[in-house]
């Protein structure tokens, strides 16, 4: 135990070093409730079913991990929020009529494949939803990419996001859609994907309360927008303009919720700047040079698994240190 | 009795490929079935049991200095014979198994049984040893082609029990469900192998 001890001491960074009200579990439920106006958002589109994979993924993520619990040596407070989080998060990336055993395996992996099997809470290197999310698309391609249409009710037809028409149509097919559609978030899509205006409602809250800082979301949306920008630029016939490039699928999302995730990204500020132009890069690269229309998810977990050589390679200057050689 | 533990060894507390993590590439990449990897797990045992009883012989004839060629040159021949028999046989399975089969001759498990037990023992011993390690390795791959098998295709040995209308998990037979499924089969060895140790 005095090891275990003596052994966190030494990771500490070196001093001035601050003291904080926040506990976990407060940030945990914070984040969580600045969800509130994306969940609300998905429910009025989507109706009674968004609140149906939203319990279900809540529910399962906390059962499980409370389940785990029993079986592990070290200790595990499941209600400290994070399996709720979890829960939300992986909720926001599945379309509104995943069926239940859908939900129940992305808790399944969520929880322990992203999560536990590295030690749990602060021990991962994935964000546990995300690799929920990608496990779920490679396993169930039919299930993952027929989402149902906006304000259609519970039978309603499915139809591909605008990224999918994007990816099969050309940018031709995207005459109809208009930005301020994108922006409220009436669209085909993942629950929490859909409206940009709500992710930034909650988003702004996070930010003044310094849960997350602006590096991240800013140079992960900024290098999306220039990228695609420049495509665009090049030929406007072939390539979507910008706007609609980070209005669409789950760049928002990704940028302030999955990205920011404090156990998975970098600690130095330098770190986090090249992890948000990493995610931007790859999402970018992955949606016009991709067999899949949405890369979010994927350039998140590919920088997830830099953040180590990040932190290693970009150190905080410490404090009254002289730069040499 | 000694065979017995010689084989309680193999299978479990010193399997080439759940306890010592050895010919990992062909194991990860061949078993998306149970039947792929008895296939790749009974090629391997052939190229090791002919290989072990080879060197054995020979071990006195061949000098130290040039004995890794001389290994190699001994193994890649039973690879052949594997390679062109099953071409032969089962031309079907040696579609499936493609590439895989020549890389056996890079097997890391079958340079190590050479090196580290055909060289200095016994012809005998040696034929033994080759049998046990080679039904260790096809075991590990049997168990890793069946979990993968089971839930990424719903069936087992070819045969499919899950209703053609309900999913499966395609991850599973791609190559990251290989990873994720030796990770969690090494977990449930390392607790027999632990139970079997303590048991002794």
């Amino acid at each position: 135990m005095e090891d275990k001890l003596e052994a966190r001491l030494l990771l500490m960074d070196s001093s001035p070093s601050g003291r904080v009200v926040e506990s976990t579990r407060r940030i945990m439920y914070t984040v969580s409730l600045t969800l509130l106006p994306a969940m609300a958002i998905s429910v009025w589109v989507f109706g009674w079913e968004a609140v149906r994979v939203l319990v279900l993924a809540a529910v399962f993520c906390i059962g499980l991990e409370a389940l785990i619990a029993r079986f592990v040596s070290y200790k595990i407070d499941f209600l400290d929020g994070s399996a709720l989080l979890t829960g939300i998060l992986l909720a926001m990336n599945l379309p509104a009529n995943a069926p239940w055993w859908m939900i129940l395996i992305g808790s399944l992996v969520a929880i322990i494949i992203g999560k536990q099997v590295f030690g749990g809470l602060g021990q991962n290197i994935f964000n546990p939803a995300l690799v929920a999310r990608v496990f779920l698309l490679i396993s169930f391609p039919v299930e993952m990419t027929a989402w149902p249409k906006p304000f259609a009710g519970v039978d309603a037809a499915t139809g591909a996001t605008p990224l999918g028409i994007l990816k099969t149509e050309g940018v031709g097919a995207l005459a109809k859609t208009n930005l301020a559609d994108l922006a409220i978030g009436s669209m085909g899509g993942s629950l929490g994907e859909i409206s940009a205006i709500a992710l930034l409602i909650g988003a702004a809250y996070m930010i003044y309360k310094r849960y997350i800082t602006w590096e991240v979301p800013i140079l992960f949306i900024g290098t999306v927008f220039v990228f695609s920008g420049i495509f665009w630029v090049i030929d406007p016939t072939q390539y979507a303009d910008p706007m609609f490039h980070i209005l669409s699928g789950g760049v928002f999302l990704g940028a302030f919720y999955m990205a920011t995730d404090m156990v998975t990204s970098p600690l130095t500020f330098k770190g986090r700047l090249f992890f948000g132009f990493g995610c931007g890069l790859f999402t970018i690269i992955i949606r016009m040079f991709g067999s899949y229309p949405e890369g979010v998810s994927f350039a998140i977990l590919l920088m997830n698994a830099m953040v180590p050589l990040l932190d290693k390679y970009f150190p905080d200057k410490k404090f009254g240190m002289v730069q040499n050689g | 009795m000694k065979l017995i533990e010689k084989f309680k060894k193999t299978f479990f507390t010193e399997n080439p490929v759940t306890g010592l993590l050895l010919g990992l590439c062909p194991t990860l990449a061949v078993t998306s079935s149970a039947e792929n990897g008895i296939g790749m797990g009974l090629a391997t045992t052939f190229v090791l049991v002919g290989s072990n009883l080879v060197i054995s012989i020979l071990k006195n004839v061949i000098p130290n200095r040039v004995r890794i060629p001389a290994f190699i040159v001994v193994i890649a021949t039973f690879v052949t014979i594997v390679d062109m028999g099953l071409q032969a046989t089962m031309f079907d399975l040696h579609k499936t198994l493609g590439l895989f089969i020549p890389l056996i001759v890079v097997n890391c498990i079958i340079l190590g049984r050479a090196e580290a037990f055909a060289s200095k023992n016994g012809v005998w011993d040696s034929l033994i040893d080759g049998i046990a390690n080679g039904l260790g390795f096809t075991f590990a791959l049997f168990i890793l082609g069946s979990i993968r098998e089971i839930l990424g295709s719903g069936a087992i040995l070819g045969f499919k029990f899950w209703p053609e209308e309900y999913r499966t998990i395609l991850v599973f037979v791609l190559a990251p469900g290989a990873f994720l499924t030796l990770g969690f089969m090494l977990v449930g060895m390392n607790k027999i192998s632990k139970a079997l140790q303590g048991g002794k």
